[in-house]
């Protein structure tokens, strides 16, 4: 039976890594995550089918429970809403691996009679996974706007708090493994590792919060590899160790993409609140504003017209009427395509999530390094609530917060609209110079009330 | 079984490593839903402390409470991403495929 049981686990490492494989396409990525679905499915059977399991009644309550929980919430959840469901299905996978690693230090009186990899895999296991528990629903509270998504520090105390927290979970973790089994130990340790979680992840500001989704997602993943190690499950410590690297490629990649070190967003700061334009700052500058009719008929006389989307369209859920006014200029013969920045929105392809919805056509959005020298063709530029990833600061202003940061180079097309609610900042806190530009006109409102009015007038020409 | 674990828990990072690094940017967001849902696998560790008995009320309510946090974020983490990529999927060429 072990055999089998050992068998039917190499099947599903072949169809999670075979489904991750499919996820790399546009066109084979839904049957890609149903193979490894289906994976899942077999290493839940497989394990299972282990002699001598037992509880049955209290297995299929938890996985009821589950059920009835997750399906729902995947359900309805807006996409939108799709990092921080993200952020809350990583966590409660934390919360997991720190509860077995609670249960198993109650049941086997303290780690101290374990071989000593078992009581380092499980201690770590319980550290990280409480983290990511505390810190992932930090980042949904955050992200749900049920916290200020701007910094909240402890100012001069932060990093000392953060030191002091790390070492006492470390401490109480070396006593344990040292033979250690009174259990408020371990709740200490629990307790230190989910303040841990949430004093990293309070500070830091809504525009790092993907990279640090994303560092909660492979730190679970870790995790789960950990406990495979202390209950020497195969299956666990090869999907673990899988999330594991992805996520930490994931994490880096989207940290460069903003220019940002990961330890540098870890430790807390940028993001909002102190940052200020080191460039005309207090300063009144008169922007131009436009009309939805002017931008209407601006757009109809073009060749071609380029959509930066940003969080601000969906926010707005501005992705359909976005799509239908797309429609109306292709109709006059106009090229449209979209330009996507790596970090718009609030998780790397966000924007592509959101344009999909609204039935944009795959090959019209553009990747940044591809419509980066399409600008100085493009006759309007129209930015739809994104602020940070266009300003020319980055690239211009070496005093600027963001200043080496990758960005659309929207200044470069022959006229630029913003479509803005206000003259508010975007998460960095800081000014953009393209507002200002004599090239930029700025169009306020909502943007999906704008741009159906833009739409209305199209339609009327 | 130590080593052999280890050895597998170097192989399966490296093989995370090479087939995740050639993800298309516009996948990022279905891709990290995805290694979510597969971290789910936890799953599997509440299932094995709990079926293979455990004594103790809490004992058992701790983990019914890991096994349908598991299961929440297997089933959850599919689910969403199922919803995501299906907006990816090949549309109908539309008018004639234009392009």
């Amino acid at each position: 039976m072990t055999t089998f049981i050992a068998v039917l686990y190499i099947i599903s490492f072949a169809l999670f890594i075979y489904g991750l494989m499919g996820l790399t396409g546009p066109r084979t990525a839904v049957r890609g995550n149903w193979i490894a679905a289906v994976g899942m499915v077999i290493a839940v059977i497989a394990t299972l089918l282990t002699p001598g399991m037992g509880n049955w009644l209290l297995i299929a309550l938890g996985v009821a429970i589950g059920v009835v929980v997750g399906v729902p919430s995947a359900r309805k959840v807006k996409m939108t809403a799709m990092p921080q469901m993200v952020a809350l299905f990583n966590g409660v996978g934390g919360g997991a691996v720190a509860l077995i690693a609670w249960v198993e230090f109650r049941t086997t009186e303290g780690y101290a009679h374990e071989p000593a990899y078992v009581a380092i895999a499980s201690l770590f296991a319980a550290i990280v996974g409480s983290v990511s528990f505390w810190g992932s629903n930090i980042a949904f509270g955050k992200l749900q706007e049920l916290i200020a998504g701007r910094p909240i520090t402890l100012g001069k105390l932060q990093q000392p708090v953060n030191a002091l927290v790390l070492i006492a979970a470390i401490v109480l973790a070396v006593v344990i493994a040292l033979g250690g089994d009174a259990e408020l130990l371990m709740i200490g340790l629990l307790v230190a590792a989910g303040v841990l979680g949430v004093v990293v992840v309070l500070p830091i500001g809504g525009a790092d919060m993907p990279v640090v989704i994303s560092l909660l997602n492979a730190l679970t993943g870790l995790s789960a590899a950990a406990m495979g190690l202390a209950l020497d499950n195969t299956a666990l410590i090869v999907a673990g160790m899988i999330v594991g690297a992805s996520g930490s490629i994931l994490t880096n990649l989207m940290a460069k993409a903003m220019n940002r070190s990961i330890p540098a967003i870890v430790a807390g700061g940028f993001g909002g609140g102190t940052a200020v334009s080191s460039g005309g700052s207090g300063e009144v500058r008169p922007v131009r504003s436009t009309s939805a009719s002017d931008t209407a008929i601006q757009m109809a006389y073009a060749n071609k017209v380029v959509v930066v989307p940003g969080y601000g369209m969906a926010v707005a859920q501005a992705q359909h009427v976005v799509r239908e006014m797309a429609k109306l200029l292709e109709a006059k013969g106009i090229t449209v395509a979209y330009a996507i920045h790596p970090v718009a929105g609030r998780m790397p392809g966000h924007m592509n999530v959101l344009l999909a919805e609204a039935d944009v056509p795959y090959e019209q959005l553009k990747e940044m390094d591809e419509i980066n020298s399409e600008f100085a063709q493009t006759d309007v530029a129209l930015v739809i609530g994104a602020n940070d990833v266009t300003n020319p600061a980055a690239e211009t202003d070496p005093g600027s917060p963001i200043y080496g940061m990758p960005i659309l180079k929207v200044n470069h097309s022959r006229s630029v609209i913003v479509l803005k609610r206000g003259m508010s900042s975007g998460f960095a806190g800081i000014d953009n110079e393209l507002f200002y530009d004599a090239k930029t006109s700025m169009l306020f409102g909502d943007a999906k009330s704008s741009v159906g009015e833009i739409v209305e007038e199209l339609k009327a020409l | 079984m130590l080593v052999g674990s280890l050895a597998i828990l170097v192989l399966a990072g490296f093989v995370g490593f090479t087939v995740i690094s050639k993800v298309p940017n516009t996948l990022h967001t279905p891709l990290m839903s995805g290694t979510n849902a597969i971290h789910g696998i936890v799953l599997l560790g509440g299932l094995i402390v709990l079926g293979l008995g455990v004594e103790g009320v809490l004992n058992k309510i701790l983990l019914v409470i890991a096994i349908a946090f598991g299961t929440i974020n297997v089933v959850g983490g599919f689910l969403v991403t199922d919803r995501m990529l299906s907006m990816f999927k090949a549309k109908k060429p539309e008018d004639g495929g234009d392009k």
